[in-house]
């Protein structure tokens, strides 16, 4: 049989998904698939583009499909790769360049777009967005976003709804002064009432974002080309030099409206997802409206998807979408919050039944009609949210005591809450996994979350409901989830644990990172665990290792930073921020000589010669004539360090004189993550040890604290007190013990404000300064060793280590070159 | 002008990129990377990153697959299709070596 061709324009998550219902439903034997993308990517998440604004997660891991699912499931994408025109009436799709692809089939996804509003001199004469104005909705906004935001000041985002605030919080991450721009008097006024919109408010606040709220954007200002700030509708203004929009969304008709559809606010559909005009053109997702709605959230559109497969591949021509109780769970700026139905009564009928603890962030109404659910919304504890969603969704009637459907009362919550959920509860909403779904995976002998996550996809969402599927794993093992096994392996390649692998590789005698490879892998070398298993022989072995320096990073085959252009930084030893004239006169003259595009001074109290090539690197270092920095890799990096007592008025003990001795002791040596450590002369911390990974702070009488495991980087986190000492030698022993200790058994990248976390600082103190289980000599004698094993790596500017170790590209005998007809 | 040619150029010697590792070299106006792996075998791909330009010759090797070093896109040096979700992908060329000597055709 011919099969029919089937084009589907739009490669987001509606058009993915409701080929994945077409594949599903049989479809691949009935249909030839091609798709048209207008990114140049596959299809991917959007629900999580915040995660990868605010760096938690990279862009690969919000890829759905990748290329080889298109190619295995015989579906022809054209990634970037805009539709022009559809002809209706030859039935054929038109793209950008004029090329034709015939359809039997035609589905449109094309989704929608950032709704700009009318905002004065926001558009370029050419009808784009101003520099330094963005929308925020595809993964291109997103990196561009996040560029603007590295070098912005203050930015401000228009729209205080979900999306809106997800945008502030990944700008925050960035480390810029953040404005949330709001029309209406509350935040996420579609999905919250007057109390729960001021408690979220709060947090909002809290974690630093500045809120305006009714104040009606009407012109951008610039100044010099640049984005200079916002003018209010009251006469009142915003200086800021960034601005993205999210005030919501306007759907991509445009071409349906070419093609003659009906248009209303997005294309009309009947009750199968077809247009009402055309029963060959299928519409899913944002760019459909269905009974008079549009809708922007995914558990609609995965209801759309699975109606229109069942009808498309005729294996249920009778299947209706009749529309969908919108019901939301989500996660925003760290606030759980779910909400459903209307936020407010509408006549005195409705009954209202709320509970409120502002301090603890706890909010809970129900708005009840004719003993049903008609609306709720719940803010930070959502322990009856899938209970009270699954009557709503129902419309089901509600129990007559009212209190147990805020509360677990007596009883052991998850079980009753389990038991009374229905097999086919949604539990992902961004996903559509259904309770039953989890339950058939375990039952078909996944036991564990990560098993059931990589199986069903629940939980790979926006992660708010990862928790719940974590319990309902639980629940269907019995209480007997298993662990997961290779959570605990060192690296993801060889079944062991650090501490087995330390002992396999000593008993064992492996010295280099290829003959691991060939011991425990036969031979097969996973990229990703060559700079662990680095880093772990470097620290079994010390002097003895095998150093193969294609196991490591390639910051640690040139001993510098990459940068985004392929040049690297330099940086060079200056213990304590202090250096001298003739120094800073070396300085200055390779700046001048080899044309350093950027010197800066890094927050460790150095100076950084940014920029530089690969091949430049030995000469650079030979004319600075000063030690490596480290400042590149995961290793001990620096201790920086206040002016201590020979100046300051305040000054208790010599921080510089202390600094100097850890970085002389301690330079060179590799560790788990990076190691950034500082002295303080007195508490007030001017050198802000206390959020160092070790940190040493004099005390009055002579004395010095020791701090462990504290952080200012993307996490922040003050430094336990592991000890008070009163010497330099001790200060240098027992941080030197510590830090052997977190060498052998942290895992690899974990920094150690996690690492003392996972400990506890009374193990740790029992370990390192009581040492309880009698291991300091041990750990005193392999520091000492490792430290012994250290050497200036900038030596191997005259004896490099591998061949064109400082060569990105070799040359080329023209001589060589042949044609072949 | 249409037709395919094929040429056939001598980069340099095996031994000039070190085990494990990649070099780029520059050929008929464009750049290439070329991968020694420590089992003997070569690769070659276009020399930067479909996602951000990044030096793939600088990046970590696997036994078939090399990780870009700037954001850790990983792509098989068979095929070229990005490995791990992605959908970027790689021009690969035909190399192989040839009494110590390294060969690449360009198409």
């Amino acid at each position: 049989m011919l099969k029919e061709q089937l084009v589907v324009i739009g490669n987001g998550m509606a058009g993915a998904r409701a080929v994945e219902e077409i594949l599903a439903a049989g479809g691949a034997a009935q249909f030839e698939i091609t798709m048209f993308g207008d990114e140049p990517y596959g299809n991917y998440n959007r629900i999580l583009l915040s995660n990868v604004m605010n760096g938690s997660q990279d862009p690969t891991e919000i890829f759905l499909n990748s290329l080889p699912w298109y190619t295995e499931n015989r579906i022809k994408l054209h990634a970037g790769t805009r539709v022009a025109r559809i002809d209706r009436f030859a039935k054929v799709v038109y793209d950008q360049a004029g090329q034709g692809t015939p359809y039997d089939k035609l589905i449109i996804a094309t989704g929608s777009s950032a709704m700009i509003p009318p905002i004065q001199g926001i558009y370029d004469d050419d009808g784009k967005l101003k520099r330094g104005v963005f929308g925020f909705r595809t993964l291109d906004d997103c990196n561009a976003i996040v560029e603007a935001a590295r070098t912005a000041k203050v930015a401000a985002v228009i729209g205080g709804g979900l999306l809106g605030l997800e945008a502030a919080r990944g700008l925050l991450t960035h480390g810029c002064e953040v404005h949330v721009v709001h029309l209406s008097e509350r935040l996420m006024n579609q999905q919250l009432d007057g109390a729960s919109g001021a408690m979220l408010l709060d947090a909002m606040k809290a974690l630093g974002v500045q809120v305006h709220l009714s104040k009606h954007t009407t012109a951008l200002r610039v100044e010099h080309g640049r984005v200079a700030g916002l003018d209010f509708k009251d006469g009142t203004s915003l200086p800021c030099d960034m601005v993205v929009v999210s005030a919501g969304i306007r759907p991509n008709v445009d071409l349906a409206l070419a093609a003659g559809l009906t248009v209303e606010r997005a294309i009309v559909t009947d009750n199968h997802m077809r247009s009402i005009d055309d029963h060959n053109i299928y519409v899913v997702g944002e760019c459909a409206q269905h009974r008079g709605m549009v809708y922007g959230l995914v558990a609609p559109l995965w209801e759309q998807a699975k109606v229109l497969a069942l009808h498309i591949t005729r294996r249920d021509t009778s299947a209706q979408y009749l529309g969908s109780r919108l019901a939301t769970k989500l996660k925003v700026m760290g606030v759980e919050l779910a909400s459903m139905g209307i936020t407010e009564p509408v006549d005195e009928e409705d009954e209202v039944v709320t509970f409120a603890e502002p301090k603890r962030g706890t909010y809970k109404k129900l708005i009840v009609r004719k003993g049903r659910l008609a609306g709720a919304i719940m803010l930070g504890d959502l322990s009856k949210v899938g209970y009270l969603m699954q009557s709503f969704d129902r419309n089901t009637p509600l129990p007559d005591e009212r209190l147990s459907l805020l509360f677990d009362i007596g009883a052991p919550a998850a079980k009753v809450t389990f038991d009374e959920l229905s097999a086919d509860a949604q539990i992902c909403n961004c996903n559509g996994v259904s309770k039953a779904a989890i339950g058939d995976c375990v039952s078909a002998g996944k036991r564990t979350l990560k098993l059931v996550m990589g199986a069903t996809r629940a939980g790979m969402g926006c992660g708010a409901c990862k928790g719940m599927v974590s319990d309902l794993v639980d629940y269907f093992c019995g209480g007997q989830a298993e662990e997961d096994l290779t959570a605990s392996y060192y690296v993801p390649c060889i079944p062991l644990s650090k501490r087995e692998l330390i002992d396999v590789v000593r008993a064992r005698g492996l010295r280099a990172v290829s003959a691991v490879f060939d011991a425990l892998c036969d031979g097969v070398e996973d990229p990703m665990s060559k700079p662990a298993l680095a880093s772990l022989l470097a620290i079994v072995w010390k002097g003895e290792y095998e150093d193969e320096r294609d196991a490591r990073f390639i910051n640690d085959r040139v001993h510098g930073n990459i940068q985004k252009d392929g040049t690297f930084s330099v940086i060079p030893e200056m213990p304590g921020g202090l250096t001298n004239a003739a120094e800073l006169r070396r300085i200055a003259d390779v700046v001048d000589k080899y044309h350093v595009p950027l010197v800066k001074l890094t927050g460790g109290q150095r100076i950084d010669l940014v920029g530089i090539s690969k091949e430049l690197l030995p000469d650079v270092w030979r004319d600075l004539a000063m030690p490596a920095g480290y400042a590149w890799g995961k290793s001990y990096r620096t201790c920086k360090s206040c002016i201590g007592v020979d100046y300051c008025r305040f000054g208790l003990g010599d921080s510089m004189g202390l600094a100097v001795e850890i970085e002389r002791r301690f330079r060179g040596l590799d560790t788990p993550g990076k190691l950034k450590l500082a002295t303080a002369g007195c508490p007030r911390n001017c050198s802000e040890a206390l959020v160092k990974d070790v940190g040493v702070v004099a005390v009055e009488g002579g004395k010095w604290e020791i701090y462990i495991g504290g952080a200012a980087g993307s996490h922040i986190r003050k430094g336990d007190l592991l000890c008070t000492v009163d010497s330099w030698e001790a200060v240098l022993l027992l941080s030197g013990r510590f830090i052997q200790y977190y060498r052998e058994h942290a895992k690899y990248k974990e920094r150690t404000y996690v690492f003392v976390e996972r400990l506890g600082i009374e193990r740790l103190r029992a370990l390192i300064v009581d040492d309880c289980d009698g291991l300091a000599a041990e750990l005193d004698k392999a520091m000492q060793e490792s430290t012994e094993a250290t050497r200036d790596v900038w030596l191997e500017r005259d004896a490099p280590k591998t061949p064109n170790q400082f060569r990105s590209i070799l040359p080329v005998e023209r001589s060589s070159v042949w044609g072949e007809p | 002008m249409g037709r395919a040619v094929t040429a056939r150029v001598k980069l340099g010697l095996v031994a000039d990129i070190p085990q494990g590792e990649g070099r780029s070299y520059h050929v008929d106006a464009r750049n290439i990377a070329v991968f020694r792996t420590r089992d003997g075998r070569v690769f070659a791909t276009q020399a930067k990153c479909p996602h951000r330009q990044g030096p793939l010759a600088d990046g970590l090797l696997g036994s078939d697959s090399v990780v870009c070093p700037l954001h850790e896109k990983r792509f098989d040096l068979t095929s070229g299709c990005e490995l791990g979700g992605g959908d970027c992908s790689l021009a690969v060329y035909k190399v192989h070596v040839d009494a110590s000597e390294l060969w690449v055709e360009l198409p």
